[in-house]
């Protein structure tokens, strides 16, 4: 899988390509405008990440570029500029998704992946890891082919975590990414840690040789027991 | 007052004094002038009866009026010296009238073959009344007329005149500065409506100007400090990620994440306030508050359960308010948060929907809050460090800019926020 990131904050792009590859993505980058032209129009990606506001020119030219050449897809923009017009005007310019920031390494993880599954979806839409599958279309979770009931927020825990498989997800970006942006101001995310009880227990339950690590006070990690 | 109006009242008022003003020198002037030429008839009239009693000696023995309009009778030479010619208004009845009516009168004296007699001569005068009742039918018409004839002016002319006026006042009324509206236009010739234009073309353009700096500013800041941000937050992820430090470092850098992510908010927040107060929220539709409360309320289940606080809403009647939807979701889910967040264990929140109002109450922790500055910015009640104290600024900026009206009450133990959403 080739992904082009094309952002002209160096330290934000070196933290971009440091946390995609460790998902063995190949990532290559782009800091401004015509750079980032000339590689779209040699080389393909599966993936692009776009910075709206670039040296030399916008992202949502090349959005339009793109278009013209009937290779808008597979592409997220991030910026951040959060206001409707863009997002909205990002969007009808054919781009798949768009994320704002400030963002979370997970966040980005996750939008990454749903990008390339839309582009595969080769039949089946599912996601697996030890001896979980998880069904995205039907919400359902199968351990070891058996059904395992969980609700809307469980599901959602445990998909934002199999698409960050191995890696840590704060408490943060799990508030965010499945509560929205209203957690804020909650005074902490404790209320997040009886989700993931409930969730380790059903996991437990069922078998499942998956495990949902603590990590310090800063977030979890799934991984394989 | 409309100005048409307005001119009309102060024309009126003003022609109504110079009209009263004028009459009542007219009058005077008529009667004064009335009065000279009686008097200068009853004198003349005066010179014939002495002249004729010089050789009509008959006319001594008219002692009474009767059907002659003089009488006269023999007096002393020392009052006749003391006479002097006199005119004076006298009420004497008259026959036709059958009432008594105003007469002028000349008293006089002369002498006669030695002999002093005393003469009054009368003259029927016109009507006063009926003069002054004449005057003012008169003034009144004229009045009248003039009032008329200015409406018409005032209607015809004067409308005509400052309609470029009015039709620029509506386009001026229409303008908004951050939709691509072009500049109002104004047809006429004159020069003060053209001088007012080019005012308020100066005026715009400098507002469009500083705008769109402002704008570029808002967006400039949030792209200058959401990047660094992102920066921050991703190279500390993957720094913990790393997982070879001590866990008292790991929790330090779990301190910073949290620190940073109110950064985030803060910033977030500030941007929507100076985005709410540069007023660039303008694509209003119709939106449903009881169905936004029940959103936000699911939204707040988990968050509500794990605060151990019972949030429940109580509708008498669909509420639909005209409003920008992002800036309605805002305002709900602040003070649903507020509320949830200010509570205390087993406490409840109670939203109640009525006849334009939102009213969200719920159970207090610590006593009334300050009503004066709880919409301020950055006020903190209690010792909640996450609260970035921006969360009813908002609410507040949200109500100025529809008009809605906002307040706090402590009432019985609860925090009660009411927002009228009636303009």
């Amino acid at each position: 899988m080739k992904i082009l990131a094309i952002e002209d904050e160096k330290e934000l792009l070196k933290a971009i390509k440091n946390s995609l590859e460790k998902e063995q993505y190949v990532v290559e980058t782009a800091e401004e405008y015509h750079e980032a032209l000339d590689k779209l129009f040699v080389y393909d990606y599966d993936c692009i990440l776009l910075d709206i506001m670039l040296p030399n020119g916008s992202g949502l030219e090349i959005l339009e570029e793109l278009k013209k050449a009937g290779k808008s897809g597979n592409v997220i923009i991030v910026s951040a500029k959060d206001s409707l017009d863009d997002k909205l005007r990002g969007l009808g310019l054919g781009a798949d998704d768009y994320l704002t920031k400030p963002f979370h390494l997970a966040e980005l993880n996750a939008r990454v992946k749903a990008v390339l599954r839309r582009k595969q979806l080769d039949g089946k839409n599912t996601v697996e890891f030890g001896n979980a599958v998880l069904d995205l279309g039907n919400r359902e979770l199968r351990i070891g082919g058996e059904l395992v009931v969980l609700n809307r927020k469980e599901f959602d825990i445990l998909n934002y975590f199999m698409l960050n498989k191995n890696r840590l997800v704060s408490k943060t970006a799990l508030a965010e990414h499945v509560w929205g942006d209203h957690t804020d101001q909650a005074d902490n995310f404790d209320f997040i840690y009886y989700q993931i009880k409930n969730l380790r227990k059903k996991l437990q339950e069922a078998q499942a040789n998956l495990e949902i690590q603590a990590v310090y006070g800063v977030g979890y990690k799934l991984g394989e027991s | 007052m409309k100005l048409l109006n307005q001119s009309l009242a102060y024309l009126s008022i003003s022609i109504l004094l110079i009209v009263s003003i004028w009459s009542v020198v007219f009058y005077a002037n008529m009667l004064d002038e009335i009065y000279d030429s009686i008097d200068d008839g009853l004198a003349n009239y005066k010179l014939l009866i002495i002249n004729k009693a010089a050789e009509d000696s008959t006319i001594f023995s008219k002692n009474e009026f009767g059907e002659s309009n003089y009488a006269l009778w023999p007096i002393d030479k020392s009052e006749a010296i003391q006479v002097k010619d006199s005119y004076k208004d006298t009420l004497m009845y008259m026959l036709d009238e059958d009432d008594k009516e105003p007469v002028r009168m000349l008293t006089t004296a002369f002498e006669h073959e030695g002999q002093y007699y005393k003469l009054e001569v009368i003259s029927s005068m016109v009507e006063e009344d009926d003069l002054i009742e004449d005057m003012f039918w008169a003034i009144f018409w004229l009045y009248l007329l003039l009032i008329i004839s200015i409406l018409l002016i005032n209607n015809i002319v004067l409308k005509k005149v400052w309609r470029p006026f009015y039709d620029f006042l509506e386009q001026i009324k229409n303008f908004r500065v951050n939709k691509d509206s072009p500049l109002p236009t104004m047809k006429t010739r004159t020069k003060e409506f053209l001088e007012l234009k080019h005012s308020c073309d100066q005026l715009i353009n400098h507002t469009l100007d500083a705008y769109a700096d402002q704008k570029q500013f808002t967006e400039n800041a949030a792209h200058e400090l959401q990047t660094p941000l992102a920066i921050i937050i991703n190279k500390l992820e993957l720094l913990v990620e790393k997982n070879s430090m001590e866990n008292s470092d790991a929790e330090m850098m779990a301190e910073l994440l949290q620190i940073t992510s109110r950064m985030t908010q803060l910033n977030k927040s500030l941007l929507l306030l100076s985005k709410i107060e540069n007023k660039q929220f303008f694509d209003n539709q119709a939106i449903s508050f009881n169905e936004l409360v029940e959103q936000t309320m699911i939204d707040f289940e988990d968050f509500a359960s794990f605060k151990e606080v019972l949030v429940k809403m109580e509708a008498s009647q669909e509420v639909t308010v005209t409003m920008n939807r992002m800036l309605a979701s805002t305002l709900i889910n602040n003070l649903i948060k507020n509320a949830i967040i200010h509570n205390q264990a087993g406490g409840e929140v109670i939203i109640q929907l009525q006849q334009g109002k939102l009213i969200i109450q719920n159970t207090a922790n610590n006593g009334s809050l300050d009503a004066k500055r709880i919409f301020k910015r950055f006020y903190k009640n209690g010792q909640s460090q996450q609260n970035t104290g921006l969360g009813l600024s908002i609410v507040e900026a949200i109500c100025k800019l529809y008009g809605f009206g906002v307040s706090y009450q402590y009432i019985e133990g609860k925090h009660s926020f009411c927002v009228e959403l009636e303009v």
